[in-house]
């Protein structure tokens, strides 16, 4: 089995989450691998990130460059082809970062590309079988993927379990050298902060939460109805964003708001991974979808198979009359 | 700007509610409403403002097969100015990598000074762009949700990163973009303006065309293959209510009191 490395993001000194669920992925692919983590970056965040991963990792690689302070995807694969030995399987976290950099990595090394990948259902020789979701999560897929010249492999986010194995001391390994100077024809200017928004969607207990499923704009208000008659706030997935129905801040998922209610209601959500990915604190999750087989049923406590546009106002008149009867 | 936008037909899923075929080996496919790829038409919508700003032309490509022409017309309509068909027999079962060298081959044939994916496809990889680029040795961004023309020579872009943060950079001129949903408004494309370049002939390009080494593409050169699909097992999954809408209420709102701590 060729070597497996897992490419760890790290900021301010602190490694991802993902610097674990990449090393449970390696061992899933090969249960006798000893994964090698590589890092780049600059300064001391970078050598406090290599440090704190020294219990989890045995090897660590560091790319230290006074280019990679801020993670430039295209320097960094640079840095990635000059160091990594051939046929190499290199596992990166489906993120933003990840995205950018493996695809045009794995054209560089020649090696074979998937990604996403949420589970290895098994290697054969030089045959690795993975799974994948397409479609929105409606249906799963098995592929596979001749590793025989090596991989790159995008893992999904929270689909490997951490392991806690016992503390080691892992070697940092400074292969700066081998690197040199880098230019890319990519240059990171600043990052721009997500505007606060209106209503702070991340400090309510319960959310009604819609999706494509509101149709259109003026059905809003229907969502808005329930959430003013149950004390709640409106959350929404991207495609509601993207079509200019709701402010970017009431976005629900990986690139929006992280939130933690008590109660989520889930209105004519799909469920894909990246709007679930937000969704935090195991809040008690009720789905409304006029499609049974919407992946959301899958994660939902409680699911109704209905049309949101009739459900919802029915739901806002009876909070009413519940609440007239309790005053009087 | 020459702007080239790869675009893909692709099962909506916004119209289908996608099922195994009776076989398992592949999604039922009888009957499906298909569309182009939805960021693909961002993509599209976004290389039209830029031309309308800057001036210059977009065209549309796609690799695939006859039905594919469709979606170019739906563009052409949207106002791309070519729509361009890259369909061989030879490029049946390609991977990600086989389309990047097919559009790889496509490019070169032209002069673009930028070039535009969708951010990802609804059964793809995200993948495409990022090779494409790589084989160009072009830069590349992904994930991009704002573009400003600096100059002839390079575009300052927004990429989407966690929380809804925006990572700002500078791009040089050649690049490919991978273009994120909500990145603008797509024009309305009606039936009148379909009509209207229904009667337009689209080129076809393939391998002897485009100088390609067939076993570069396809099946045979493809590493990553679907095997099957399949509907994974469920964990617990969600209880479904099973009553009347008006009992499906009353069991809502009991949950939420108890669970949300209704006031």
């Amino acid at each position: 089995m060729a070597r497996i490395f897992a490419y760890i993001a790290h900021k301010g000194g602190v490694v991802d989450d993902s610097a674990f669920e990449l090393a449970a992925a390696a061992r899933k692919i090969d249960p006798t691998a000893s994964p090698t983590a590589i890092l780049a970056g600059w300064g001391a965040d970078l050598d406090a990130a290599c440090k704190n991963l020294s219990a989890s990792y045995p090897e660590i690689w560091k790319i230290a460059n006074e280019g990679l302070a801020y993670p430039n995807a295209e320097l960094i694969r640079k840095g990635l082809t000059k160091v990594l030995p051939n046929n190499s399987i290199v596992l990166v976290a489906h993120e933003h970062f990840g995205i950018d950099l493996a695809p045009g990595l794995s054209i560089k090394l020649n090696s074979a590309f998937v990604s996403d990948v949420l589970d290895i259902a098994g290697v054969e020789n030089a045959s690795l079988n993975v799974v994948r979701q397409e479609f929105g999560g409606q249906v799963s897929a098995h592929v596979q993927c001749d590793i025989s010249s090596g991989a790159v492999i995008t893992i999904r986010p929270g689909a490997f379990k951490m392991q806690n194995g016992a503390p080691i001391h892992g070697t940092v390994i400074d292969k700066s050298a081998d690197v040199g100077a880098l230019t890319a024809g990519r240059r990171y200017l600043e990052t721009v902060v997500a505007e606060a928004g209106d209503v702070d969607i991340t400090k309510h207990n319960i959310l009604v939460s819609i999706g494509r499923g509101i149709q259109e704009k003026e059905n809003v208000a229907i969502a808005q109805e329930l959430a003013d008659a149950l004390g709640a706030a409106v959350g929404c997935s991207r495609p509601v964003v993207d079509a200019k129905w709701m402010e970017k801040s009431r976005q629900v998922g990986s690139s929006g708001k992280t939130v933690k209610p008590k109660v989520y209601l889930a209105c004519g959500i799909s469920g894909a991974f990246q709007h679930l990915a937000g969704i935090k604190g195991s809040p008690f999750l009720i789905a409304i979808n006029k499609n049974p087989k919407a992946p959301i049923f899958q994660v939902a406590d409680v699911g109704i198979v209905d049309d949101l546009l009739e459900f919802l106002p029915e739901l806002t008149a009876k909070v009413h009359e519940m609440r007239t009867v309790a005053a009087k | 700007m020459e702007i080239l936008v790869c675009v893909r037909r692709v099962p909506d899923t916004s119209e289908n509610e996608i099922e195994l075929n009776s076989a398992g080996n592949d999604i039922e496919r009888d009957d499906l409403v298909y569309s182009i790829n939805e960021p693909d038409n961002y993509a599209v919508e976004e290389a039209l403002q830029i031309v309308a700003r800057v001036g210059g032309n977009v065209t549309v490509a796609t690799v695939g097969g006859e039905d594919d022409e469709e979606i170019l017309r739906r563009e052409m309509a949207m106002g791309a100015n070519h729509g361009v068909l890259i369909t061989d027999e030879a490029f049946g079962g390609s991977d990600g990598k086989g389309i990047a060298t097919i559009l790889r081959a496509f490019v070169q044939k032209g002069s673009y000074d930028l070039i535009l994916t969708g951010v990802q496809a609804e059964d793809g990889g995200a993948q495409v762009g990022g090779m494409l680029a790589a084989l160009l040795d072009y830069p590349f961004a992904s994930l991009v949700n704002s573009i400003e023309v600096l100059d002839g020579k390079k575009l300052k872009i927004g990429r989407e990163i966690e929380g809804g943060n925006k990572e700002i950079s500078e791009i040089d001129l050649p690049c490919v973009l991978s273009i994120q949903t909500g990145i603008n408004e797509p024009r309305y494309v009606g039936m009148k303006g379909i009509r209207q370049v229904a009667s337009i002939s689209i080129p076809t390009f393939g391998v002897s065309k485009l100088g390609l080494d067939p076993s570069a593409v396809g099946e045979a050169a493809a590493k990553v293959k679907r095997v099957d699909y399949f509907i994974p097992a469920l964990g617990k999954g969600a209880e479904i209510l099973h009553g009347s809408r008006e009992e499906n209420i009353d069991k809502v709102l009991e949950l939420v009191a108890a669970k949300g701590g209704l006031k």
